[in-house]
């Protein structure tokens, strides 16, 4: 590991630290922001995505190689973590700290726009089968339970059987098309209770049409279990990708994921397990982050959590 | 009067809240007696601490982040129930001292029916058999007036009107007869023909069984008819205790008055054309304003109220300490000038 | 007053939910729930109707019709000369700016995700009323006339009290400048001394305003504050329709009698005899026979013609109908 990369990397865990200390600096100036660092595992998960986002924009600088690049395919394979390579080198003598760096900016790039067209096919799909009702309802929410009969996995291979290789790009919008139904479920649920709501009556009386009615007053007030379930299934989608790209169906190889970096190293995990503990515990530790960042979401977005007693008011 | 059941004395129930905003004094010093048989309403508006007074009775408080201040003293028939241990506390609540919310549709337990609710009680504190427990149960649900017992001892709380729900909250507070019952707005959330029914029911039960009641309400119409002594609250204080037809044929606190003036009424021939109503609201309990708590909102109040908070100053005619008022008016009478 | 044309009209309204059918739709279909059944009367400009029931009476329903928030089943409503259930959606939506309701619970009815200002700003947004620095001083007007300050223009509704939110709710109505005003239960929820603000100052704007109201509300008390009109209901149906002074002094009807009664007295000397309504009021799928409210009448005249027919709205003396067989010998 040269110089540069060293420094990088500390600076990445400083911005980290420093995002995190920032704030809870100011954690008293909005109730949220005091419900959300309430939960004690909420700082820890930011400073692991904080690092890990810092990581995964900066990566040609905190990576000492390419992606891509083999050192010396005799004598620098399935190397045990060094000073050189930090985390050892993989069977085709690959810097796996390098790797794990680039796989970053795939693995949770694809968590995040996989579950971004998730959440907004199953918010919108939701709010309408919620507040139209109706026929309208019910068609939707029978697609919804084919949905979530048919297996996720056998979508994924019919794709492939269609495409040979799959576009990364497909790949990405078909995690997300296929992950948006228990999304849409929760949304129809909570619109259903918020169109009966006084607030919502009140608009209709002054004249606010349906698309109105829907983006100002029912969709706001179901953003926090939105947010909450999208923060929750990044981590499911990156779980997916992982499992996907160890069947060999996800990630095309030579580009890095944290999945298909476990499946490369999967064969030589007696004589070399560095290549497949380091990205394994890399996803464990976001996973886990963001069910903490989640978690906290949740109080942070809910003015009801608020749980402080007013002394004869609607709190009691 | 007769035996003494519960004494107050200085009762400060404080919260902290979170960040810098300071401590919510909710009850603040608050001292009264209940004696077997009587029936004391607790009066004032939301924020003055009438619920949090009734809750830290029956020790009833979260804490954190609330907390009942060390000096405070409740005892009921000689035990202090703020030393108490758990266990003893436990046996006392829901048993001794019973309490029934405004809320009686959130109060019941959906999914167990109404007699399991009423039963369980029995159940715990007396030790009846199953068998015993629902007889009991249907007992209640005549005493509390319900038609047809026998059969809605097996229905669920959503099969009830909420008049109905409501019967079968006082049911349960008074299983196992309870020496002391608090009513905490009972009939708040009641229509008013059901509203008749309830105190109606209430001071039925109170007459049939002798216990003691605390009524808690913003109105003062609904203790006229039906309670001995009114203690109206303001700001986390008792600012006017006195006995009811006193209290209501001499208002001496300028909180009192506004209250009364406020309730619209029948018994006039014809109707005010505007209700007297009191300006502002009830300050928040981290900020109480200084000298007299009430004073940012009193018409009569002079330079005397903003520095020097009043004592509970004794207006008794007879009995000392009957009547008592927070109010320098009392020390100044000529001050009492203009009507509100 | 009785010159002037009435500013609303309704005219044997009907509305009847469905109540689906027993064994998840596949057995007999249940019989509708009557909320409101041929329900008609007259609001005078600038008049307010108090309309007065119990719990399921129909009354709110029967708001909501009248402002098409709910679709009727029958009859015909005039507000300010449109018949409103003849409509067309973008007609509706300009009728919308002369009628304007305000709700019971002070929490539900306000969007809990928008400030002060947003929810203020959105009726002026949606009817184009105004704009920038315009909308602002709209916004600032409509706060001084409800008596709340300036500076709660930011807040949310959590953050206010019960009655700052209802005052909140009715600046709301108030901002499209309507003639109508519906008060569905406004004042409540409300404590006593909040409930004599608020009732106040509908007063105030109803006079500054020249507004008409239809005033909804279980409690005769708080109707008397504010009514020149009182309407009883019970289950669906009007049941005495009078003007206040004479309703307050000789009610006709029984029932207005029992929710009189009801009412607490904050005078301990009162050793009135409490006439206290047994029992709760029955489904409005499954009415009583007759006259709906024989079997919890009070009236000592009342017999088996109660049972079987059903007394109709008669006019008892000029002004005042009562629909009891017996409205000629009111009770006391």
């Amino acid at each position: 590991m040269n110089l540069r990369a060293t420094l990088a990397l500390l600076g990445a865990l400083a911005l980290a630290l420093f995002v995190v200390g920032e704030a809870r600096r100011h954690a008293a100036a909005t109730p949220a922001r005091r419900r959300f660092f309430r939960h004690r595992p909420a700082a820890w998960g930011l400073f692991v995505l904080s690092f890990f986002v810092t990581l995964a924009i900066a990566a040609p600088w905190v990576a000492p190689y390419g992606p891509s690049v083999t050192l010396e395919i005799v004598t620098l394979k399935n190397q045990p973590p060094s000073l050189l390579h930090p985390l050892g080198t993989d069977l085709y003598s690959r810097d796996v700290w390098s790797r794990l760096v680039y796989g970053s900016r795939v693995s949770l790039s694809i968590g995040a726009l996989a579950m971004l067209v998730a959440v907004t096919v199953g918010a919108v799909v939701g709010a309408v089968a919620g507040y139209v009702r109706r026929w309208v309802d019910t068609a939707l929410m029978r697609l919804v339970d084919v949905g979530l009969a048919v297996p996720r996995i056998f979508l994924m291979l019919m794709a492939i059987a269609l495409w040979q290789r799959l576009p990364l790009a497909l790949f990405v919008l078909l995690i997300g098309l296929t992950g948006w139904f228990g999304t849409s479920r929760l949304v129809r649920a909570e619109v259903l209770t918020l169109r009966e709501r006084d607030f919502v009556a009140a608009a209709r009386g002054l004249g606010a049409g349906p698309a109105r009615i829907i983006l100002r007053h029912v969709l706001p007030n179901v953003a926090a279990p939105i947010i909450v379930s999208a923060a929750l299934g990044i981590g499911n989608v990156m779980l997916l990708e992982a499992g996907l790209s160890f069947l060999g169906i996800g990630v095309p190889p030579p580009l890095p994921s944290w999945g298909n970096m476990i499946a490369d190293g999967a064969a030589q995990l007696a004589t070399a397990p560095w290549t497949t503990l380091f990205p394994g515990l890399a996803i464990a530790l976001v996973v886990m982050a963001l069910n903490a960042v989640g978690d906290a979401l949740r109080d942070a977005l809910d003015p009801r959590r608020e749980a402080e007693w007013d002394t004869d008011g609607a709190t009691l | 009067m007769t035996e003494l059941l519960l004494r107050v004395r200085d009762l400060r129930t404080y919260f902290v809240t979170e960040q810098g905003r300071g401590t919510a004094r909710a009850v603040d010093g608050v001292s009264f007696d209940l004696h077997a048989g009587e029936t004391l309403g607790i009066v004032g508006e939301s924020g003055c601490g009438k619920t949090v007074t009734s809750l830290s009775l029956l020790r009833l408080i979260p804490e954190p982040p609330g907390h009942i201040l060390p000096g405070s003293f409740i005892e009921l028939e000689g035990r202090n129930l703020l030393t108490l241990a758990p266990k003893a506390l436990r046996a006392i609540r829901g048993n001794e001292m019973a309490m029934i919310f405004q809320e009686p549709m959130t109060s019941l337990n959906p999914v167990f029916t109404v007699g399991d609710q009423i039963a369980e009680a029995a159940i715990v504190h007396q030790g009846l058999s199953r068998r015993a427990a629902r007889a009991r149960a249907i007992e209640m649900l005549k005493l509390v007036g319900l038609p047809d017992p026998e059969t809605r001892v097996d229905h669920y709380p959503h099969q009830l009107s909420g008049g109905m729900r409501q019967r079968v909250m006082i049911a349960m507070a008074l299983v196992c007869g309870p020496k002391v019952l608090i009513a905490d707005e009972p009939t708040t959330a009641l229509d008013v023909t059901i509203q008749a029914q309830i105190l109606e029911l209430l001071n039925r039960l109170q007459d049939e069984l002798g216990m003691a009641v605390i009524l808690i309400t913003h109105d003062l119409g609904i203790v006229a008819g039906t309670v001995d002594r009114v203690l109206v609250m303001y700001a986390g204080q008792v600012v006017e205790s006195a006995p009811t037809p006193e209290l209501f044929a001499r208002p001496l606190h300028p909180y009192t008055e506004g209250l009364l003036a406020s309730v619209p009424r029948l018994d006039t021939p014809h109707p005010r054309r505007r209700l007297h109503s009191i300006p502002g609201q009830v300050p928040a309990a981290t900020a109480w304003p200084a000298g007299c708590r009430f004073h940012p909102r009193c018409p009569y109040a002079w330079d005397r109220c903003t520095v020097e908070e009043p004592p509970l100053l004794d207006a008794g005619k007879g009995e000392p300490a009957s009547h008592v008022v927070r109010c320098w008016l009392l020390a100044e009478p000529a001050r009492r000038t203009r009507q509100p | 007053m009785i010159a002037l044309a009435p500013l609303v009209s309704v005219q044997d309204l009907v509305k009847h939910f469905p109540a689906g059918r027993a064994l998840w739709g596949l057995g007999r279909p249940r019989p509708a729930v009557r909320a409101v059944s041929h329900v008609s009367f007259d609001i005078a400009p600038g008049q307010t109707l108090g309309l007065v029931g119990e719990s399921g009476c129909g009354k709110t329903t029967l708001g909501r019709t009248i402002l098409r928030l709910i679709e009727p089943d029958a009859g015909r409503v005039i507000v300010d000369g449109a018949d409103v259930f003849a409509l067309k959606p973008p007609e509706l939506r300009a009728l919308r700016r002369r009628m304007q309701v305000v709700f019971q619970d002070p929490y539900g009815s306000l969007n809990p995700r928008m400030s002060v200002r947003q929810t203020l700003a959105e009726p002026l947004v949606i009817h184009r009323l105004a704009n920038g620095t315009e909308r602002e001083q709209r916004i600032f007007a409509l706060l001084d006339e409800v008596g709340l300050d300036r500076r709660l223009a930011g807040s949310y509704p959590h953050e206010l009290s019960g009655g700052q939110r209802q005052r909140v709710g009715i600046a709301r109505a108030l901002s499209v400048e309507p003639k109508f005003l519906v008060l569905d239960e406004a004042v409540s929820a409300l404590d006593v001394s909040v409930q004599a603000q608020v009732l106040n100052l509908l007063a105030d704007l109803q006079q500054r305003r020249r507004l008409t109201y239809l005033f909804i509300a279980h409690d005769l008390a708080v109707v008397r504050q504010i009514a020149d009109h009182v309407t009883v209901m019970y289950l669906g149906k009007i049941v005495e329709l009078a003007p206040a002074a004479e309703l307050y002094r000789g009610p006709r009807h029984p029932y207005t009698t029992s929710l009189l009664s009801a009412v607490p007295v904050p005078d301990p000397n009162a050793q009135r005899q409490r006439l206290v309504l047994a029992g709760d009021v029955p489904s409005p799928a499954h009415p009583p026979s007759g006259c709906a409210f024989h079997p919890r009448c009070p009236h000592p005249k009342k017999n088996e013609r109660c049972r079987t027919e059903e007394p109709a709205l008669r006019e008892i003396a000029p002004g005042q109908l009562a629909a009891c067989h017996f409205a000629e010998e009111p009770m006391q």
